[in-house]
């Protein structure tokens, strides 16, 4: 089969990102590297976790007096709802429209760049505010180290979100570039499953102690 | 599988189901959505609240996000879907990395 043949909605395939070898080979190997991901952010989680609050002397913040709920709510709805707005994208990458597919990776993408809005502004006033810096104690760098990995994860996916629907802008869909669209996708997701953790065990439990 | 359908003589009843049943999943997608949300709000209710007490909170958020990561997986990530054992296979048992290694540093692991 073809990757770059031409499709009609018609003909187009129900699992267009898993009909070429290479699909199949880019969808395995892109759940095997989330699972990696996940034990990269559960030894994070573990570290966050031990040093927890630990700091040098009374002088510095702790995660109760830090954190601001408002905020963090805020973040979180974004990017959930960036979340539903790339199954709309894979959704419509599925019906062949090619077109409602672009639009909805767009609107994620714009979602994805508020959020990361959000999380420098947040880092910018905890700097400025309470100076809690990155080497100020031992949970300082494990909040940042925590946290800022998701954000680069975030970083990551909106630039390469970007770069495919820049380079394939002209192509249409095929099955070449179909895997792409569903395994970034994917990834987008596992961001968003990454966040609920963080919101829940940083910000939420943060805040009761 | 899919060339049995390009032969198909009835291509355009196949492609109008095919609609109709992606449409349906695009639903309960939607509504997995709804229920994310909902349980976003009440797990951030709960702790802004205040009242509760630790030792109630703090499983009861932790089951929340694990309900949410649930649906993030088996409907956002189509993993729901048929041809996922393998997928699924790498991810469960990074879940049990995973909990053994916050499991150790929060327990037997001190600073």
């Amino acid at each position: 089969m073809n990757a770059e043949e031409r499709y009609t909605p018609l003909n187009w395939p129900d699992h267009p990102e898993t009909q070429t070898l290479e699909g199949k080979n880019k969808f395995l190997g892109f759940w095997l590297f989330l699972a990696g991901e996940t034990v990269l952010f559960a030894s994070l989680f573990a570290t966050y976790l031990a040093l927890k609050d630990s700091v040098p002397d009374s002088s510095h913040p702790l995660a109760k007096d830090l954190f601001n709920l408002p905020l963090v709510f805020a973040m979180t709805m974004i990017l959930l709802t960036s979340s539903i707005t790339s199954v709309y994208a894979i959704y419509h990458m599925r019906n062949y429209h090619f077109k409602k597919m672009q639009a909805w990776f767009v609107i994620t993408v714009l979602l994805g760049a508020g959020f990361l809005a959000l999380e420098i502004y947040e880092f910018t006033h905890y700097v400025h505010e309470y100076h809690f810096t990155f080497g100020s104690s031992a949970f300082s760098s494990a909040y940042y180290t925590l946290v800022g990995t998701h954000g680069a994860h975030v970083t990551f996916g909106l630039c390469w979100i970007i770069a495919l629907l820049v380079r394939n802008a002209k192509r249409g869909l095929n099955l070449y570039n179909a895997p792409k669209y569903y395994v970034a996708s994917l990834y987008w997701h596992f961001i968003d499953v990454v966040w609920v953790f963080i919101f829940t065990v940083v910000y939420l439990i943060g805040k009761v102690g | 599988m899919e060339n049995e359908q390009v032969k198909n003589p009835n291509l355009r009843a196949h492609h109008d189901y095919r609609r109709k049943k992606s449409a349906k999943e695009m639903q309960v997608q939607v509504i997995t959505f709804a229920l994310m949300i909902f349980l976003t709000i009440v797990a951030f209710i709960a702790v802004g609240i205040g009242d509760f007490s630790v030792k109630f909170i703090i499983p009861f958020i932790l089951l929340l996000a694990v309900i949410q990561v649930g649906f993030q997986l088996y409907y956002f990530m189509h993993a729901s879907q048929k041809g996922h054992e393998l997928p699924m296979f790498f991810m469960y048992s990074a879940v049990i990395i995973a909990f053994v290694t916050v499991l150790a540093f929060v327990t037997i692991i001190w600073w």
